[in-house]
């Protein structure tokens, strides 16, 4: 019987393996992680304001992977790619024929200096874990003000939204704690603006004005100050805090990089259209843990799975895979005072204005406010547990559609648009 | 697309300047464009662009400062020091190389 071993169990990795149990009959299935304990990662976000309580979080990963695909909990040591065994760190060995890698990609305060020192937890926070957020809303529920300092370290992070969602949520909690004049908000960036593409970046940015949030771009961090109370730049510009919540550097895991499979930060290469990684056709990344050019979500990693999944099939029959992934990422961002906008875009396109899923129709609108949306992301908690985790279909296509959508013509003023001329310095402004 | 003229030889570039043709930039055009953003090239510019130039072709994408920094050896202060401000930008646009992409 031939073995496919895939290493985590949370999105991407629980997704793939239900996919696969019914479709690969006669192989066997075992899904490795170090834990029995899956989150839902995009509560993260509401945890700090007491929208959701972190226990609610949790899950055993167990109770979502389906019959016949073993789960075995140990940390990944190293994957050895020329004997194919998967090493743990306490010394059993798990040979394989195909090897998926969905293990993630996760937060490193220790990787920026002063980061995870005397403030970490105390002053300086981050969202992106079931700790931090809870222990974010404990400070919060008692902090009386100052200036609030929202900080991303480095691109790529998971849910690239989820800092511009965590301000307008912010803005919005401290207006209804009527303490909203007592506080400063500043969005610190190493982006050039308020998010990466120029049409979502603009309407963002305008969001953050309208909320008198300042955006700090292109500042990349060279430490955390403990005694001053600061995030200091490469470039040394400093900017004290009261309160710093900020984004760490993402990491994949480090078996990753000793194995040889891994960029500078432990996300494996892969071919951005069929996850395979770059160096060996019997291993694949999906999920986070890859390092495809497009947004580290779990949205991502549902539409990549229905690729790859149809891919393996024929992949392991010995036929060329002949289904490409398009770089499908749609996503949520909550705006706050009960709103949401989506997003959705892939490779290729940026996120644009119009209706989605049907095109003119909805319900939902495409990059604007609106309640709909915001229940859109509450109900989509059900969604996951009870749809996506199990692999059952979800009315929403695989690869991005251009139906529905418009791109905006006079509306955004700030849309940078190409000049007849090149612009070489003012690029450097 | 855009036809620039730079150094006497006609180029291509993009929106913002950035050359997109690999094979149209040589070390001689690198000093006009470091000119054009205020940028005097010296070796210790030169050992940056170079490994810029080699990345690219080797991996087929412009790399990050933190590759700069791990693979090539160089610590982010100093490329900060040598490209002010804005060190990704700045060595993409004098190595004739795509913008590095902001990732989503």
């Amino acid at each position: 019987m031939q073995r496919l071993i895939i290493l985590g169990a949370g999105t991407a990795g629980t997704m793939s393996a239900n996919r696969l149990r019914s479709r690969l009959p006669n192989w066997s299935i075992t899904v490795v992680d170090r834990d029995d304990a899956h989150h839902y990662q995009p509560g993260y976000l509401f945890v700090p304001f007491g929208d959701l309580p972190p226990e609610r979080l949790v899950k055993p990963r167990h109770d979502y992977l389906n019959d016949g695909i073993e789960l075995v909990l140990g940390d990944v040591d190293r994957v050895d790619t020329d004997t194919n065994t998967v090493v743990l760190d306490d010394g059993r060995e798990l040979r394989y024929d195909q090897l998926v890698i969905a293990t993630g990609s996760h937060p490193r305060p220790d990787q920026t200096p002063g980061m995870d020192g005397p403030l970490w937890h105390k002053d300086v926070f981050d969202f992106y874990t079931l700790e931090g957020t809870t222990a974010l809303r404990n400070r919060l529920a008692s902090w009386d003000g100052g200036r609030l300092v929202v900080h991303i370290t480095e691109m790529p992070i998971k849910c690239p939204p989820a800092p511009l969602e965590f301000s307008f949520l912010a803005d919005d909690f401290f207006r209804k704690r009527g303490m909203r004049d007592r506080v400063e908000i500043i969005y610190v960036t190493p982006l050039d603006g308020a998010f990466t593409k120029p049409i979502a970046s603009a309407t963002l940015g305008g969001m953050l004005k309208e909320r008198k949030i300042h955006l700090e771009p292109d500042f990349v961090i060279e430490r955390v100050d403990n005694d001053s109370h600061a995030i200091v730049s490469y470039d040394e510009r400093e900017i004290p805090f009261d309160l710093l919540v900020t984004v760490p550097l993402h990491m994949g895991e480090n078996f990753v990089g000793g194995s040889g499979l891994g960029d500078e930060l432990n996300h494996v290469k892969v071919d951005p259209h069929t996850f395979q990684s770059r160096k060996h056709d019997n291993i694949f990344a999906l999920g986070d843990a890859a390092d495809l050019p497009t947004s580290k979500a779990g949205s991502v990693a549902h539409f990549a799975v229905d690729v790859f999944a149809d891919n393996f099939v024929e992949h392991v029959a010995g036929r060329p895979m002949t289904h490409q992934f398009d770089g499908h990422a749609n996503c949520f961002v909550e705006s706050g005072n009960g709103k949401a906008m989506l997003l959705d875009f892939n490779y290729e396109t940026e996120p644009l204005p119009g209706r989605f899923p049907v095109p003119g129709i909805g319900p939902l609108k495409l990059l604007a406010e609106t309640r709909a949306n915001h229940w859109g992301k509450r109900a989509f908690e059900w969604i996951y547990w009870h749809l996506l985790l199990p692999a059952r279909p979800l009315p929403v296509s695989t690869d991005m559609s251009m139906r529905g959508k418009h791109e905006p013509a006079t509306d955004l003023a700030d849309v940078p648009s190409a000049p007849d001329q090149p612009r070489k310095t003012e690029v450097f402004k | 697309m855009t036809l620039a003229t730079l150094n006497g030889h006609d180029v291509h570039v993009d929106a913002e300047g950035f050359l997109t043709e690999y094979d149209e930039w040589d070390e001689d055009l690198a000093k006009v464009l470091a000119h054009n953003i205020g940028i005097e090239l010296t070796d210790d510019h030169l050992k940056a662009i170079r490994f810029l130039r080699d990345d690219f072709l080797a991996e087929g994408e412009t790399p990050t400062i933190r590759r700069v920094t791990t693979v090539a050896g160089i610590p982010t202060k100093d490329l900060f020091t040598l490209f002010p401000g804005k060190p990704a930008k700045k060595m993409a646009y004098v190595a004739g190389l795509p913008k590095p992409v902001g990732c989503v």
